[in-house]
């Protein structure tokens, strides 16, 4: 989605479009904002302003609450983010068996800093407390793809694997 | 469902389906978890079903949950007509066509590869353990794991096949709630989530509260590092902890119900809303439970990343769409809990164990453990330790069993130096601990906690500064923020544990230390807080030694924290100039003409310690 300031009220609506189908699966109540930050970020890929504005208004509640409630999980980002996000473990297990050395590597790969966003969009790169498959360690997650006992020297033609075309394997199961 | 006849006759049905279609067709099953697919298992799914179709086979493949044998995922099952189920164990893509052919094909077992077998009530086949001989299984005691990595956890067949729901059943048609409560308080099953309170005693709390509404809630929210026994029965036997919240509501009488699961387990997550579906196409969760007039219904509620929703009265503000803060106790939530309404909230294992207790009856769970601390515990066995996985133990159990006897011990070469227990909330138990028994009261005389069963094992090369610094640095970025004593003083702990580790550390940190950590515990809103000095204290109570070594001398014992490593030094009598260490620094930091000693410069030794553990001669090694 592209910027949207200075645009006219009908652009606006249509960029609102998918929020509206997020917002019409839920009753209006307080207690479904959760979900709708999920599902909206699941359709824009990130939280934009004026989407949660909108959540605001059509929940009946005060922007601070749903701004409050989106800066306060670690799921939800106010930035775009990478086609590919990328979460090294750090758990205590990963940690042990050098989950350090493959962020470092990635970091290296990518030329990017933990939390960052590759400039082409491709990647997001994140760490985790745990991702609970400790008995891998160390274990990253590309999208919902996990990926064990990874080391420094495998890091660079696994991400290989997730650049364009895009990359089509489905969530587990 | 109608009635207990109903479920027992369908039963009956869905077994000799499932033995009809055991003796009908080999049958091929894959280990589906998280940590299996992580390991490759689906790849390895794919090249069954390529081989299956090239060969025209006409056999079943199918998938389970983990069995928690992890250092051998991927797992790949087979099973032929009248015989055992044989495990094979680190399965890879070329292993396929050789197992097919032999064992599925011409009946023949590929030894090298296979692990166990189980006879599942067919002859065993020779050449291969079975289960109960593996040390990693013959110690084990499985109640909530008994299903996992053997039946299909997407398949609510399998699980009513083996007894499932009978207890459910058994509850809502022939117990009171008040008979069902007083089982589960006969049985001394307590809260598996870490503290360890009576669950019977809750659930009589709950259910004494009069109210048109009440809740009960499965809490799924595992985030300690380090632990993923939540993920796991999830993903290989969602049922059992349905059953165990149904029987949970009927007692405390509830009529709704929230299981609040990370969004990091999408697994998980996929795998419940199937049981879910299941459950409700059986009439096992809906309006008028087998003819009792007793009607319940499940919800799922992803949550969004915070730790703190651990604490229930957090994970409450978060299902109900707001911040996840705690706030303070009383009321309890079996008073006032989601909107309001008297709400009960239990841990995934502890739901897990519910169904068994009511079916084989309370004084056999009260057999089992000790004293105060009844049944088993799941722990997720991690680290720096042979067989890494997942086990289910007695109470009561001491360490030293399980690392050793279960885990196999430590890797060559690796000397065990401390298990921590209870992830952040928990403490580093060291070497001359290792016989303490497992059990609610022991681990916290010695300063850990049980903790929902994170079980990591370190050796001599862990600097305990450094893990008492990475628990800390996980609880203060977890810190809620509400309180001060949590918010800030972690913080300042935290810059305090930074100072030490890169070597700036002075008299009196220690102390200090001490003195915030005590202050945090004691005063924290929630037990976030409470507990996020148990790692700190612990590692100061048995590793004060190395917090002084990296204040005094400015050296990490275990060569772990940056700032305080001498650099390597090359010992030029011994040094015969091989070039080795050379090729393997990734700094360029040695140099040196061949057959001639080499040097390294300390300005650029990252002190990574390859070049010394490369060294054919040993001439390499840290400076003082």
């Amino acid at each position: 989605m592209g910027c949207i300031c200075g645009q006219d009220k009908q652009s606006m609506q249509a960029y609102l479009q998918p929020l509206q189908q997020v917002l019409n699966r839920y009753a209006r109540e307080e207690r479904f904002l959760v979900p709708i930050l999920q599902d909206a970020q699941e359709a824009y890929g990130y939280l934009p302003a004026e989407v949660m504005r909108e959540i605001a208004r059509s929940l009946n509640i005060s922007f601070t609450k749903v701004y409050g409630v989106a800066t306060f999980y670690s799921q939800f980002h106010l930035r775009p983010r990478g086609r590919n996000v990328i979460k090294v473990c750090t758990g205590t297990a990963c940690h042990v068996r050098g989950g350090g050395e493959v962020l470092k590597a990635i970091q290296n790969v990518l030329g990017i800093e933990a939390g960052g966003t590759t400039p082409d969009l491709e990647f997001t790169l994140e760490t985790v407390a745990c991702i609970g498959a400790c008995g891998l360690a160390p274990v990253i997650m590309i999208n919902d793809d996990t990926h064990g006992r990874v080391n420094p020297e495998n890091i660079k033609s696994i991400l290989d694997g997730y650049r364009q075309p895009v990359h089509t394997e489905v969530a587990a199961g | 469902m109608r009635s207990a006849k109903e479920l027992n006759e369908l039963r009956a049905a869905l077994a000799q389906q499932l033995a009809e279609r055991k003796r009908a067709k080999p049958r091929i099953i894959i280990g589906m978890g998280t940590c299996g697919i992580a390991a490759g298992a689906r790849e390895i799914l794919k090249a069954v079903l390529r081989e299956v179709e090239n060969r025209r086979l006409d056999v079943e493949v199918c998938q389970t949950g983990c069995i928690g044998m992890c250092q051998y995922e991927p797992l790949l099952d087979v099973q032929l007509p009248g015989g055992p189920r044989v495990t094979y164990g680190s399965v890879a893509v070329k292993d396929v066509p050789r197992i097919i052919a032999s064992h599925v094909m011409g009946g023949r077992v590929v030894e090298e590869l296979a692990v166990a077998q189980m006879a599942d009530g067919e002859p065993l086949v020779e050449g291969v353990p079975t289960y109960d001989e593996l040390d990693f299984f013959g110690r084990q005691l499985r109640i909530a794991l008994a299903n996992c990595g053997r039946i299909d956890p997407e398949s609510i067949t399998e699980y009513i096949a083996c007894g499932g729901y009978a207890a459910c059943a058994k509850a809502l048609t022939e117990m009171t709630p008040e008979e069902v409560i007083s089982e589960v308080k006969k049985a001394g099953l307590r809260g598996r989530g870490g503290a360890g309170f009576p669950t019977g005693l809750k659930w009589e709390l709950t259910s004494r509260t009069p109210s048109d509404k009440k809740y009960i809630v499965c809490n799924a929210d595992e985030g300690d590092p380090g632990a993923f026994m939540d993920r796991s029965l999830l993903e290989g036997d969602p049922h059992r902890v349905i059953e165990g919240m149904i029987i949970g509501a009927y007692a405390i009488g509830a009529d709704e119900g929230y299981i609040y699961v990370r969004a990091e387990y999408p697994l998980a997550i996929k795998r419940l809303e199937i049981a879910l579906k299941q459950a409700r196409e059986q009439g096992l969760l809906g309006e008028n439970l087998f003819g009792s007039g007793f009607s319940f219904d499940l919800h799922i509620k992803k949550g969004a990343g915070a730790f703190v929703c651990g604490e229930e009265t957090a994970l409450m503000a978060s299902i109900e769409g707001r911040r996840g803060m705690p706030r303070p106790k009383p009321p309890f939530p079996s008073v006032s809990g989601l909107w309001g309404k008297p709400t009960n909230i239990n841990n995934v294992e502890t739901f897990a164990n519910v169904a068994e207790i009511i079916d084989r009856g309370a004084e056999w769970f009260a057999g089992i453990g000790t004293e105060g601390s009844k049944g088993t515990k799941v722990f997720a066995l991690t680290g720096k330790i042979a067989h890494t996985g997942l086990v289910e133990v007695p109470m009561g159990m001491s360490l030293r069993e399980v690392i050793y006897d279960i885990g196999g011990g430590l890797p060559a070469g690796a000397q065990l130096k401390a298990v921590q227990i209870g992830g952040p909330s928990g403490g580093c138990i060291p070497a001359e601990l290792l016989d303490l028994p497992i059990d609610y009261e022991s681990l916290r005389e010695v300063g850990a906690m049980m903790g929902s069963g994170g079980m990591v094992v370190m050796d001599q090369n862990t600097c305990m500064v450094d893990v008492a610094r990475f628990f800390l640095k996980f609880t203060q970025n977890e810190s809620c923020g509400k309180c001060t004593p949590c918010r800030e003083g972690t913080k300042r702990m935290l810059e305090i544990l930074d100072r030490i580790c890169s070597g700036d550390g002075k008299d009196g940190d220690l102390e200090l230390l001490e003195e915030l950590a005590c202050h945090i515990r004691d005063t924290s809103l929630c037990q976030l807080g409470g507990s996020a000095p148990n790692p700190v204290l612990s590692t100061l109570q048995y590793f004060r030694d190395e917090y002084e070594a990296h204040i005094r001398d400015k050296r990490c014992p275990a060569n772990v924290c940056a700032g305080t490593s001498a650099p390597y030094q090359i010992n030029a009598a011994v040094c015969i100039g091989c070039g080795l260490c050379v090729r393997v620094c990734p700094a360029g930091a040695v140099s040196g003409e061949r057959r001639q000693p080499h040097h390294i410069d300390a300005g650029s030794c990252l002190v990574c310690g390859a070049c010394a553990a490369k060294c054919p001669v040993h001439a390499i090694a840290q400076g003082a």
